[in-house]
């Protein structure tokens, strides 16, 4: 019987020969990450534990994101707190409120690889599993033990596999492939398993659309999403990390929970209703419905490739005047590259407000809150009620192509049909 | 009240699918005193919870209890307001992970949801694995912790106990 993907990189990361499905371990972990708005309860939790310094200090990376930059005093007070334990504890790795969205730069700045055990203090830390990595996310208190001792228990997870083949339509997107695939397994239809990501369509996938895909994971509630690392992860990441890999792959005869074959070509664009992410409907059953604002960023979707499609549908077109369109990229590097290819320029002068690359509007922080009866669509990972402002607003989910369609035409709409 | 590795109390009664943003919402996300999240508990379900809840109290869930964001403020408010044991039809493994790290039983207990109404008085048995709804006289069996979880529980928490065993860690 052969080894899953998490199987062997748990094996690895805890010390031993192998492990299997449904076994707990105690596993090293390769890289820390913590968000703003979790870190100080996992450095209290750290003190609590009688530990006053972290394990390693190059392992430990702080991204301030969520509040980027503070809107509200105790947001202020949180990042000038962490700034302050970054430079006691002699952090090397603090990215401040100019970086971007945790999930993106972490990547970007080269601390994940293939067949790490990465461990974030953020639900969508399983992100990290597009470059082969076995990533998921914990609260502040496991955060908390691992800032402490470098280690961490985790259930050896059972995998599903989806292989997803053919090739996907025009303007259908891996959103679209996600979006679908959580209608299929629900909401806790994953619970405690990692999903894998095969075929034909993952292969031909950008290493952007690979992230789209585990990011959403958890949406499933799946401790992690994994794509097997190939040339296009390397072609990602040599430029960014030293080179050295210890990829992972699965074995042929490695034992899955399960399989969900998906046929790419037969997609057509996915939305996801309220109030739940497997609320899933193929668009042609929701378009026509008006909203009053549309987002594309977020960790899910704010990269380069999804600003560029959202761009190609704006240029030339306005944003339609009921609606407002707000753009975030998920990070500096991001911004820089819409900067240089005239995105912005595109979405702008079609409309839309730009902001500096954060988790912005994705989980009803400090920019475009809606107000209650409104309708948002929106390229982030949660339609949950109350996630936008307020719980009596209506909160859509769709790909970054659909979203900016929408926006021209004031309500849902196929981009092939604007 | 955990005395024993029991618990008992009046439940509260939630259904499926109560994420993390019903249970504290994103905007006290910048709260880091846990008393103050404490006065949000439940507050996108029940915004009235904190005020009625007592010491002890049990929350009874339905499926994928606690699904959503990695935010620990969702279990802290809970265990601070007072909440003695969360029993749940089925989890959501952050929360789930969150709950038995602050010495919060979670319990994952299919039937649960048929066999309780709010306000019946609850008596669980948490390394025996039973739930003896008092107030109707049926029992309900759920699988017992895995013995990790139930040292960690024991020991009021994985703060506690990372510190008891630093050196074997
Ligand atoms: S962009 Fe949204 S989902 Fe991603 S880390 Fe930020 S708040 Fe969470």
């Amino acid at each position: 019987m052969g080894y899953t993907v998490s199987e062997k990189i748990l094996a690895r990361a805890s010390g031993k020969e192998e492990a299997r499905a449904g076994e707990i371990v105690k596993a090293s972990v390769d890289v820390a990450m913590m968000p703003d708005l979790t870190t100080i309860l996992a450095v209290n939790a750290m003190k609590a534990m009688g530990v006053e310094k972290i394990w390693d200090t190059d392992k430990v990376v702080i991204i301030l994101d969520h509040v980027a930059p503070a809107s509200t005093l105790l947001a202020a007070e949180i990042h000038r707190d962490i700034r302050k334990f970054a430079k006691e504890q002699e952090l090397k790795h603090l990215y401040d409120v100019n970086s971007g969205v945790c999930h993106q730069v972490l990547p970007e700045k080269g601390h994940v690889k293939p067949g790490r055990l990465v461990i974030g203090a953020d639900s969508h830390t399983c992100t990290h599993g597009a470059f082969g990595a076995f990533a998921t996310g914990v609260g502040s208190t496991d955060m908390g033990a691992i800032l402490a001792t470098g280690k961490t228990w985790l259930r050896v997870p059972e995998t599903i596999k989806v292989k997803v083949d053919g090739r996907l339509p025009d303007w259908v997107a891996p959103k679209d492939v996600i979006l679908h695939t959580a209608g299929q397994i629900g909401a806790d239809g994953a619970t405690y398993d990692a999903l894998e990501f095969a075929g034909e369509t993952i292969k031909d996938m950008s290493v952007s659309g690979r992230m789209t895909l585990c990011n959403m994971a958890i949406e499933m509630g799946g401790k992690a999403g994994i794509v097997e690392p190939d040339d296009k992860t390397f072609d990602f990441l040599n430029e960014r990390t030293d080179g050295v890999y210890d990829p992972v792959h699965a074995d042929d005869n490695a034992v899955y929970k399960s399989t969900l074959n998906v046929d790419a070509e037969s997609l057509e664009p996915q939305i996801a209703c309220p109030h739940k992410v497997d609320n899933v409907k193929p668009i042609s059953e929701v378009a026509g419905l008006k909203i009053n604002q549309a987002f594309v960023g977020s960790c899910t979707n704010g990269r380069l490739e999804d600003l560029e499609v959202a761009a190609s549908i704006l240029q030339g077109r306005s944003v339609h005047e009921d609606v407002r369109l707000l753009v975030v990229p998920a990070s500096a590097e991001v911004y820089l590259q819409a900067l240089d290819s005239g995105v912005i320029q595109d979405l702008v002068e079609a409309g839309a407000m730009f902001s500096n690359p954060s988790c912005g509007a994705c989980f009803g922080g400090h920019i475009g809150l809606l107000a209650p009866g409104e309708v948002g669509l929106t390229s982030s990972n949660r339609n949950f009620r109350g996630r936008q402002g307020s719980p009596e607003a209506w909160v859509y989910l769709a790909s970054p192509a659909v979203t900016a369609a929408s926006a021209v035409a004031g309500e849902i709409t196929h981009p092939r049909d604007l | 009240m955990m005395a024993g590795m029991k618990v008992s109390g009046k439940a509260w009664k939630f259904g499926d699918d109560v994420n993390t943003d019903l249970i504290v919402p994103g905007k006290y996300l910048e709260l880091v005193d846990p008393h103050e999240m404490a006065k949000h508990a439940m507050e996108g379900v029940d915004p009235d919870f904190p005020g009625k809840v007592s010491e002890g109290d049990v929350v009874v869930g339905g499926s994928n209890f606690g699904c959503g964001s990695s935010r620990e403020h969702a279990a802290i408010a809970l265990k601070y307001v007072g909440v003695g044991a969360v029993v749940a039809e089925s989890f959501a493994r952050i929360f789930y992970r969150n709950a038995i790290n602050l010495g919060l039983p979670a319990l994952e207990c299919p039937g649960i949801s048929e066999a309780v109404s709010e306000g019946d008085s609850l008596e669980i048995d948490l390394t025996g694995g039973k739930v003896v709804n008092a107030t109707t006289g049926k029992e309900l069996d759920f699988v017992p912790l895995p013995g990790f979880m139930v040292e960690v529980l024991g020991e009021g928490g994985l703060v506690t106990y990372i510190r008891n065993h630093l050196d074997e860690w």
